[in-house]
């Protein structure tokens, strides 16, 4: 080995500690990538897998009776590769054990062969063989819930027969990832399961003898979407059919699409700033470490080493460092990545999953860590090689210093010389001082942008659940029920108050924009469920709309007499304007089509919801003042009453219960997004600490000599060590709301990519957020001063004078 | 031994049997072997002798900058190698002030800083003006160290020494970066401060001549103080020639 190679191996040794700091806030940078971006391919690619190998629909449609013989016109239509006609019925449960309300999803299964379309994945057991009327399959996120084994029973209410079942297979479906029952917002597993049941038993139950009113179609590559929609419209009109949708519109999917366009989101936003953040400070730890080397270099050079090996030399040594961190990082993220995927992949409840391991993202990462690392050292060396050996081997000059203020102030009088020393020195350097600044305002940033999603979210959780939908439960009709139900609801035992609401299925135009929506009609002045939003007044300021940021606070946004209320979603969607009209194609009933002014577009949290005033909407669908649901408040104290005589009565199709599926909800939530900020914050907290560290300890290297001098001069320890902690303070005082400023922007472009068709996640960033990053940082910043202030205790002070430098 | 003569001056220091071994790895260094001298109060001594030969390490133990291995170091009675590592600060703080052949300024402060980096923390300091102006840079007092010739930093070194009115003042190779003409001022201050405060003072250094300034010469060898040498008449610096 060279003896330039050991001694760089040998210097290596000796500043272990600082090069580990200096690798682990490099691998933060390349985990976090390599994680992020890990999780995202693996989900998708897992759900991509998932949907061929289980032959997930791209068309669904419902009528209210078609006959059976009708699949096969269905099957014909141009680009259809496969149709499965079925039955899908709502069925209140009963479960032992459990006090509440529970709905059930009934789907029949084919009579002969396994199905086309919607294939099932058999956890345990098996499906209902033809014959076995009391056989059901059920999710396994149902079963899951409740404990409910091959084997296990329950009750149910089929269309008015209450009947026992035994589980004889549990599964899962592409097609119910997420399965939210009737009146639900969010999943709630233990109140809402999908119960797969031979079709004879089905068509019976519901006396759908040869009919169905369920189709999913799966459609070849080359097959126009849109075209197919329309032919299989025209072809289920006359059985009651509302029209076709797409994935885009199915639930499940476009749930589980927001969800990995979350974590897609994230993948392309949150690493990158970690990344240039790390590289950024890689570069300038590394600068300045080799900048201390001067006199080695010069002393080289005297030897007769050409700049170019002296130069390796360093490049080499920090190449070292680089890929040290480099490798750390592809462990660290890769292993993060498959527990986050694992993860994501039992909250989907995906039968298997794939994991994905993208090399380009690992080049990538490597190399732009080692490119920085080398370019750092690069920099530093070639300042020191242009200078002559002679020069390189004295100790640099004296710095110049300037007087800090003109005149000598009589305020200069009154701090100490060491304070004196602290603020000329970074006053001398201003660039130096700015650029630890910086490094810390950064570490600041990083951990406000991986803490506030849990704010944002929160605040989204509560504006919609807490303040808007204030319900405690909702109860759905299957079909539309006159106006004097609401009276029937209010007698029920513990109910305080109802209100009832109106949805209809539409489809709106605008030109060649369009949308399938819904309509919900309520009464004005509703006090449970309020329509909230932002009403939009721009506030534009060099050419941004602020209006988002200033203000998040919602008011009820009142229902216009006449026309439309729509979010500005949807608005944006079908690029309409206050005072437009809209066409409304109603999907139901006497199928309506009708102009609509757009009377009020609002900012809100949550979907593409259109709402109208009831009796509006009435008008508008040309009939009676039906209603769809009635939403509800309950007296706490009679809730069990409620819930029993709910499970009894047949015809309440559906009950939702907010406030129980949203602490669950939350619950979950909460598990994935503490899971994923603990893991950003992390990462945030071991660059907060190198940099700190390395600020530490190469301020220390600068000034150990000075240090020294002062001890010999007879000043103390905890005098000396308070010169590095003043400066290094000054520092962090003034990079945290640099830090702050700088993670409210990173912030701000993460949160315009969490935006979907499903919600718009607002931007709220609380002080509790601003606060814990700054904490992390000064604990940071103090750990690293405890551990050089031993090495203050410890300074050599013969060594430190006898040497030149 | 003029000093000793007058009223039986004051025994500053005493050092009886000191020896210091510095252990690197496997190899003991034995710096000093056995040393035994007296320095007394307004005296200043020359301590000379090859490199290695131990003055630095014994200016070093004498000064609370370093520990002896073994033996008995006295400062007006107490005893140096009993002190923990903050009372030799204090110690240091109070009674000491040393001179290096690198100034060892700080160059973020201007001269009358530098000095008053120390005058801050004494107990009885002259002010940093009185004591720049006995080294004669009464002109010089708010330059940068980086804007002051080295001999001109190094009379900011020994006025930052004596600011603080020290018993003793250290002095490692003062004049060893600098060129005679240069080195003669600084010995200047020196001796000026010797006369002027009575501060007793020891000075390292190769160069054999400026022995003829000193009261009294220690020449060392091999960790061992090998003679001793009173100068009946001493030399003014301007007098000596190197």
């Amino acid at each position: 080995m060279l003896a330039l190679d050991r001694k760089m191996l040998r210097d290596l040794r000796a500043m272990w500690s600082q090069a580990l700091a200096i690798a682990l806030v490099l691998a933060a940078g390349v985990a976090t990538l390599i994680l992020a971006v890990g999780a995202y391919r693996s989900l998708d690619e897992t759900r991509t897998a998932y949907y061929e190998r289980y032959r997930f629909a791209h068309v669904f449609a419902s009528a209210t009776r078609a006959p059976r013989g009708l699949i096969e016109r269905i099957r014909e239509i141009p680009g259809v590769a496969a149709a499965e006609a079925r039955i899908q019925e709502f069925a209140l449960l009963d479960i032992d054990g459990f006090a509440l309300p529970a709905n059930g999803l009934v789907v029949s299964l084919p009579a002969h062969g396994s199905a086309q379309v919607n294939k099932l994945f058999i956890r345990s057991g098996r499906l209902p063989q033809n014959g076995e009327t009391a056989a059901v399959a059920i999710n396994e996120d149902f079963a899951t819930a409740h404990g409910f084994r091959v084997g296990s029973q329950f009750q149910a209410i089929l269309h008015g027969r209450k009947r026992r079942l035994n589980v004889v297979g549990i599964a899962l479906s592409p097609e119910f990832i997420y399965a939210t029952g009737p009146g639900d917002f969010v999943p709630d597993d233990r109140r809402f399961g999908i119960l797969w049941m031979n079709e004879a038993v089905v068509e019976a139950s519901y006396n759908l003898e040869n009919a169905f009113n369920s189709v999913s179609l799966l459609l070849r590559r080359d097959a126009s979407e849109p075209d197919v929609i329309k032919h299989l419209d025209t072809l289920l009109a006359r059985y009651g059919g509302t029209a076709s949708y797409g994935r885009k519109d199915q639930f499940s999917h476009a749930f589980l699409d927001a969800e990995l366009q979350q974590l897609s989101a994230m993948s392309r936003i949150l690493p990158p700033i970690f990344l240039v953040v790390t590289v950024f400070l890689i570069n300038m730890i590394l600068t300045r470490l080799i900048a201390l080397e001067r006199e080695q270099i010069g002393l080289l050079k005297a030897l007769g080493y050409r700049s170019t090996a002296i130069a390796m030399h360093y490049i080499k040594l920090v190449i070292v460092i680089a890929v040290l961190g480099v490798a750390i990082g592809f462990v660290l993220g890769t292993w993060l990545g498959d527990l986050l995927t694992r993860m994501y992949g039992d909250f989907f409840h995906f039968p298997f999953l794939v994991f994905q391991r993208s090399a380009d993202i690992y080049v990538a990462s490597a190399a732009i860590s080692v490119a920085a690392a080398v370019l750092g050292a690069a920099r530093a060396a070639w300042q020191t090689l242009t200078l002559s050996p002679a020069v390189a081997m004295q100790p640099p000059a004296p710095a110049r210093y300037r007087q800090l203020l003109r005149r000598r102030s009589a305020l200069l009088r009154h701090i100490s010389q060491l304070t004196v020393m602290v603020l000329r020195h970074i006053i001398r350097s201003p660039l130096r001082a700015g650029v630890t600044t910086l490094g810390i305002s950064l570490s600041v940033a990083v951990l406000v942008t991986s803490l506030f999603p849990v704010n944002s979210v929160n605040f989204m959780i509560d504006a919609t659940f807490f303040q808007s939908d204030r319900q405690d439960a909702t109860f759905t009709f299957g079909d539309e029920r006159p106006p004097r139900v609401l009276q029937d609801v209010a007698r029920l035992p513990g109910v305080l108050s109802a209100e009832p609401f109106r949805t209809v299925s539409v489809r709106m135009r605008q030109g060649q924009f369009e949308r399938r929506t819904q309509i919900v009609g309520r009464p004005p002045g509703t006090d449970l469920s309020q329509v909230l939003g932002q009403n939009v007044t721009p506030v534009f300021l060099l050419g941004a709309d602020f209006s988002q940021i200033l203000d998040q606070s919602l008011t009820q946004i009142s229902l216009p007499e006449s026309g439309l209320a729509l979010t500005e979603k949807l608005a944006q969607l079908l690029q309409v304007r206050q005072g437009d009209l809209v066409t409304v194609e109603v999907l139901e009933g006497h199928r309506a089509v009708v102009e609509v002014p757009v009377t009020v577009i609002f900012k809100s949290f949550i979907g593409l919801a259109a709402y109208m005033e009831m009796q509006a909407l009435s008008d508008l669908l040309d009939e009676g003042p039906n209603v769809s649901g009635v939403h509800v408040a309950v007296d706490k104290r009679y809730e069990a009453d409620l819930y029993e005589v709910i499970k009894n009565t047949p015809a309440l199709s559906a009950i939702g219960l907010q406030k129980v599926s949203l602490e669950k909800f939350r619950a979950t939530m909460a598990e994935n997004i503490v899971f994923m900020t603990l893991v950003y914050t992390s990462l945030g907290m071991l660059i907060a600490f190198g940099v700190a560290y390395n600020s530490a300890r190469i301020q220390l290297s600068e000034r150990g000599r000075e240090l020294a001098s002062l001890r010999v001069l007879g000043f103390t320890r905890a005098e000396v060590g308070r010169i590095l902690i003043v400066e290094l303070a000054i520092f962090t005082i003034a990079g945290i709301p640099l830090g702050w400023l700088i993670g409210y922007g990173f912030a701000w472009i993460l949160i315009q990519g969490f935006e979907s068709e499903l919600y718009r996640v607002p931007f709220v960033i609380e002080r509790s957020t601003f606060a814990l990053a700054a904490l992390v940082i000064l604990a940071a910043v103090t750990v690293s001063m405890l551990i050089v202030r031993r090495r203050v205790n410890n300074l050599d002070l013969i060594e430190v004078l006898k040497t030149r430098e | 031994m003029k000093a000793k003569k007058k009223s039986e001056p004051a025994e500053v220091f005493r050092a009886e049997g000191v020896t210091k071994i510095y252990r690197t790895g496997d190899v003991e260094v034995h710096a000093l072997r056995g040393v035994d001298m007296a320095l007394y109060a307004g005296e200043l001594a020359v301590l000379l002798g090859p490199s290695g030969s131990g003055k630095s390490t014994l200016l070093n133990i004498l000064g609370g900058l370093d520990t002896a291995s073994g033996g008995q170091v006295l400062f007006r009675g107490e005893e140096l190698t009993a002190l923990s590592e903050s009372a030799l600060t204090l110690y240091r703080r109070h009674n000491v002030g040393f001179v290096f052949q690198f100034y060892n300024l700080i160059s973020s402060l201007t001269a009358r800083e530098n000095v008053a980096l120390v005058t801050e923390i004494a107990e009885n300091p002259m002010r940093p003006e009185e004591a720049l102006d006995l080294v004669g840079l009464t002109e010089r007092m708010d330059h940068f160290p980086a804007q002051l010739s080295g001999g001109e930093q190094q009379r900011v070194a020994i006025a930052r020494a004596i600011a603080k009115r020290p018993e003793v003042l250290l002095c490692d190779e003062p004049t060893g970066a600098l060129d005679s003409k240069i080195g003669i001022i600084v010995l200047e201050a020196l001796t000026a401060v010797n006369e002027e405060l009575g501060t007793t003072t020891a000075i390292i250094t190769h160069n054999a001549a400026i022995r003829e300034i000193a009261h009294r010469v220690f020449y060392f060898a091999d960790g061992r103080i090998a003679s001793t040498h009173v100068n009946d008449r001493r030399l003014k610096p301007g007098d000596v020639t190197w």
